[in-house]
């Protein structure tokens, strides 16, 4: 049985904001159920008893003074947009046609 | 060609700071050198020879005017392009990032400007720095210096190449699996990941940001030990970073002495499958020579390092899922189909689909898979938990033992092509340097020979606890020394001239 199907991975995929090509789905349908099969070992030892680590180091809660520092001016934020519209970001619509 | 470009990083920043030799003949006979060999091994995807030049003349001036320059002031250094940079473009080797120019610089950066560093360009990569071969770059594979057929490792590939053929003495590179240490040991030098948190992440754009680790690059271990100190230590735009000293790794790599200290022989990383004949040599008489320069060695037992694959390959992804989401074609960066009809979630989708390489790809969705409900617990969870196990095994082991050994790689490196459609094989290159990762400690890649079936570097794993650098650079430097002795030289001179 395989581990993802290929209805999975184009689903994968819109969440992923991917717009592939059905070739590509083929390719990755394949590649990423052997990857999947391969990495599920993990669950073997992944007993009950043991923590989770999300980290390496034992860090929580770092603080910095709330100091005032210069920002980037809009000029310098939006020198590198793809599109700009009268100081701000140009964005394709967002909302629907209806709305 | 100019004798400059064989001296070390020590020597070259000695003469300029005594005025023997300016900063900027010294950064000319390194452009000189690379307009040589680039053509050969494609290391660099920006090379900016007036902003270097630029920057020599200024160590120049400041060293005119009487005042006291560090030890690295004039040396020249190629600049892994993940790092943020404003006079360069900053591309991640990715079509997303074309031409992009960042309006900051990362903490790294600054920290090398600061020091006098010459930065001579930016080296290529893995796109995003995922992969193990720089082939995933967007614009060109880089080649390795001691066979044009074959990888130069990666995801840092560039810079250890820049480095090996010496096109530069010192480069910067990221570890988040192995992509400093794995190409330092299949081009022949030497690669270290600090402790994470020693270097900051601030301007290193995120791929897995609980495992990148910024790191130096160099042809031996007192000019790597200068260049870490040179970037590390607390950063407090990076809320990961370490409010500690930096090691002192400068002083261990000058001490170069291991009597007396107790060496683990990691049992898992030597009986596994998949190891080269002639790299499971070259590593049994390296733990042969530590034990005749006075150190005591044992073999080590780590379990769970059988799991650290698998569990790399969950939390890598995941991160990476979340944090490449940012490259939503909005702000900057490229835009695809933006025709006035489409949505921008359509914009979204078509952009992402035509700046991001397959590997990318793979792992982005790979991550969304193992961090979708249902599946949360399985493959995320689980994975965490390994991580859990690795730094126990990790703990234990430091019990008994100062440092850690094992070959950097399972093999030398391998030929252009030969893995780039077969994920898994790929992955498999980092095998031994992914532990470290996983829990954070220091570990360092130091060259130990020649593999017989190839006639390909192979690179000695030194292992050390969280914030240990220091113990990587010393035993680094006492293996170095002695086998520079054996070898009469540095092993690169066996290296074919290019």
């Amino acid at each position: 049985m395989s581990a993802i199907t290929r209805d999975e991975v184009a689903h994968l995929a819109r969440l992923s904001r991917l717009a592939l090509t059905d070739e590509e789905l083929d390719h990755f349908a394949g590649q990423l159920d052997q990857i999947i099969a391969a990495v599920a070992r993990v669950a073997e030892v992944a007993t009950d008893d043991i923590p989770p680590s999300s980290h390496a180091l034992p860090l929580t809660n770092v603080f910095r003074p709330d100091e005032v520092r210069p920002g980037l001016t809009p000029q310098q934020a939006l020198d590198q947009a793809p599109a700009v519209e009268d100081d701000r970001f140009r964005v394709p619509r967002i909302l629907g046609e209806e709305a | 060609m100019s004798e400059l470009i064989r001296k070390t990083a020590a020597e070259l920043g000695r003469l300029v700071a005594s005025g023997e030799v300016s900063a900027v003949e010294v950064t000319q006979a390194h452009l000189d050198r690379i307009a040589e060999v680039e053509p050969k091994i494609d290391a660099f995807l920006h090379v900016a020879a007036d902003a270097a030049l630029e920057q020599a003349r200024a160590v120049d001036e400041r060293r005119a005017k009487g005042e006291r320059l560090g030890p690295l002031a004039g040396v020249p250094i190629a600049h892994k392009d993940i790092f943020t940079t404003v006079d360069m473009p900053t591309t991640a080797a990715s079509k997303i990032l074309e031409g992009w120019r960042p309006p900051y610089d990362a903490t790294v950066t600054r920290r090398l400007r600061e020091a006098g560093l010459v930065i001579v360009g930016k080296t290529n990569l893995d796109e995003f720095a995922m992969g193990s071969s720089t082939e995933n770059s967007a614009y060109k594979p880089t080649r390795n210096p001691w066979d044009l057929t074959r990888v130069p490792g990666g995801s840092s590939g560039g810079s250890a190449a820049a480095v090996a053929a010496y096109a530069v003495p010192l480069a910067t590179g990221t570890d988040t699996g192995g992509s400093i240490r794995q190409p330092a040991a299949v081009t022949g030098i030497v690669g270290t990941k600090p402790t994470y948190g020693g270097s900051s992440r601030y301007g290193l754009i995120a791929f897995a940001s609980s495992l990148d680790t910024p790191g130096p690059f160099a042809r031996n271990v007192l000019d790597a030990a200068l260049l870490h100190e040179a970037f590390s230590g607390h950063d407090p735009l990076d809320s990961t970073s370490i409010n500690a000293p930096v090691p002192p790794v400068v002083e261990a790599a000058r001490q170069a002495d291991v009597s007396g200290l107790r060496i683990g022989v990691i049992k898992e990383f030597v009986e596994g499958e998949g190891y080269q004949r002639g790299v499971l040599r070259r590593f049994t008489e390296a733990v042969e020579l530590l034990e005749k320069l006075g150190a005591k060695t044992i073999e080590i037992s780590c379990p769970s390092f059988a799991y650290a694959l698998p569990a790399y390959y969950l939390i890598a992804p995941s991160e990476c899922s979340s944090n490449l989401a940012r490259f939503d074609a909005m702000r900057y960066g490229l835009r695809i189909g933006d025709d006035g009809t489409r949505s921008a979630e359509e914009v979204m989708a078509l952009t992402r689909a035509a700046g991001f390489g397959p590997e990318v790809k793979r792992r982005i969705m790979l991550g969304t898979y193992a961090l979708s409900s249902g599946y949360y617990d399985a493959y995320y969870g689980s994975a965490q938990k390994v991580r859990t196990l690795i730094a126990r095994d990790f703990e234990a082991a430091f019990q008994q033992v100062d440092v850690l050994v094992s070959p950097t790689t399972p093999t030398t490196a391998f030929k252009l092509g030969e893995r780039v459609d077969d994920p898994m094989a790929m992955y498999l290159a980092d095998l031994c340097t992914i532990p470290s990762n996983l829990a954070g400690n220091a570990a360092i890649s130091v060259p130990c020979g020649l593999a017989e079936e190839d006639n390909l570097p192979v690179g000695l794993q030194i292992i050390a606890p969280v914030l240990g650098d220091d113990r990587c650079y010393r035993v680094g430097a006492a293996v170095e020394k002695a086998l520079e002795e054996r070898w009469g030289g540095p092993l690169l001179k066996e290296a074919p001239s290019l």
